[in-house]
């Protein structure tokens, strides 16, 4: 018998969407209290393990992976930035939960799994030649900073480009150092407001949603992203459409309990779709008839 | 006069206000700058003026006995400050003070009052775009009550 010897190209191997690669934390910064950002490297060096993490430097903003704390469990957490050079992974996650306060436990150093990437992308391609409005409330600013960084990269495909950003208190403001570096970059318009301010805080007081009437942007050329608490878009949706904005070009990332990420469990089931799958970016009109639904 | 108008016609309360009552307003109307720590009214105070927004930030605070000023919330470029010179006994709820350079325009508002009374049709008008406000700013209000960015980790 001839034995034949094959190798596998990485970019073509399919890899079992329910086996985690391992990778290595190689930063962990608190962005507060209660969030942190961690980075990651592939250390595994198998076929299956390359071709995992080709994967991961082609992940789309808006996407997110299942990162495995080992003898804890999975949860989804968001991409915050796009895999560059360095092929690092970011994310940037609050310590909610179980999984999620072990993950702020972690040192640089420690491996953790992690699968995907997963589910589907905010639409920067479509927004080109397009103003663009970016809403965000609290950690929801997570998984639009690849959008940010995508937009300030490629600045000139774009026409207006608003940020609105929302936190609970100055203290609670993530990646502040970057905001503050995006608001001094021309062209871009960022609004930062807190729900409730202190003696030292010099800027706005108030939900994210009171910005909108105050923003500039072509209702009929404009592409809007939503991330935050689902009640915070809810607003927010509306008050877009009061500003004349269809709700085709209004994306929202939704969030459910998400465990397989493959459409299989139907634990983040959200009426016919599975957030996990077919979102978690959707169109507002896709998914209308489902938002505020008590028994959804 | 004619800037004060087109001042008032452009500023995002008047939106298509009647001309005719554009010019009434005018009339009592002034566009004043205030500077950072400027204070427009204390709680309690007389509720005797309607202030417009055209650029800058007012913050709307209270005071509570061993907490000190607690801050409600900013008041920014389009918006309105104090309805209270409309509802009974005229006095403001709240305080207002300057936080950055802000330019406003200032109506008095017991002419203004005066006015809605003897020409319910300008009252019509005018109350159709306090509640508007009032109805907005109820809705932000109850949005902020329910603390939608909380940990609910750290909740008991």
């Amino acid at each position: 018998m001839i034995m034949e010897e094959i190798t596998y190209n990485p970019i073509t191997v399919e890899t079992d969407p329910m086996i985690p690669a391992i990778y290595r934390v190689e930063s962990f910064v608190n962005e507060t209290a209660d969030t942190f950002t961690i980075t990651l490297s592939p250390s595994g060096k198998t076929d299956d393990d390359l071709a995992a993490d080709e994967k991961q430097h082609n992940a789309e903003p808006g996407q997110f992976n299942m990162l495995y704390v080992f003898g804890m469990g999975e949860v989804p957490i968001s991409i915050s930035a796009g895999a560059d050079e360095t092929r690092l992974l970011t994310h940037t996650t609050r310590a909610v939960g179980a999984i999620t306060k072990a993950m702020s436990a972690l040192k640089v150093g420690d491996m953790v799994g992690v699968r995907g990437p997963f589910g589907s992308c905010w639409p920067v391609a479509e927004a080109k030649g397009k103003d663009v409005v970016l809403v965000a409330g609290g950690i929801g600013l997570a998984p639009l900073r690849p959008v940010i960084l995508a937009l300030l990269a490629r600045r000139s495909d774009f026409g207006r480009v608003v940020i609105l950003y929302g936190a609970r208190t100055p203290k609670d403001i993530i990646f502040s150092e970057e905001l503050k570096a995006w608001k001094k970059q021309p062209g871009i318009d960022l609004y930062v407001t807190v729900d409730r301010g202190t003696k030292a805080w010099r800027g706005s007081v108030g939900v994210v949603t009171r910005l909108i009437p105050q923003i500039t942007f072509d209702p009929a050329n404009t592409v809007a992203m939503l991330c935050g608490p689902e009640i915070m878009m809810h607003f927010t949706i509306d008050a877009l459409q009061k500003r004349g904005l269809s709700g085709s070009k209004i994306y929202v990332s939704m969030e459910r309990n998400m465990k397989c990420a493959v459409g299989l469990c139907g634990h983040c089931q959200f009426g016919q779709h599975f957030i996990c799958k077919d979102g978690p970016v959707f169109t507002y009109e896709r998914i209308a008839g489902l938002m505020r639904k008590p028994e959804i | 006069m004619k800037n004060l108008e087109q001042t008032l016609a452009n500023h995002p309360f008047f939106y298509n206000f009647p001309e005719e009552y554009l010019q009434r307003i005018a009339g009592q109307a002034q566009i004043l700058q205030y500077k950072e720590g400027d204070v427009l009214f204390n709680e309690g105070g007389k509720a005797d003026k309607f202030y417009l927004v055209i650029r800058g930030k007012v913050v709307l605070e209270t005071y509570a006995p061993g907490k000190g000023a607690i801050i409600l919330q900013t008041v920014e470029d389009g918006e309105m400050l104090g309805w209270s010179w409309l509802v009974a006994p005229y006095k403001y709820r709240f305080g207002a003070r300057v936080n950055s350079m802000t330019e406003m325009i200032v109506i008095n508002g017991e002419e203004l009052r005066r006015q809605c009374e003897n020409d319910p049709r300008l009252g019509y008008e005018l109350m159709k775009r306090m509640v508007h406000a009032i109805t907005f700013r109820l809705e932000q209000t109850r949005l902020l009550m329910m603390d939608v960015y909380a940990n609910r980790a750290n909740k008991k």
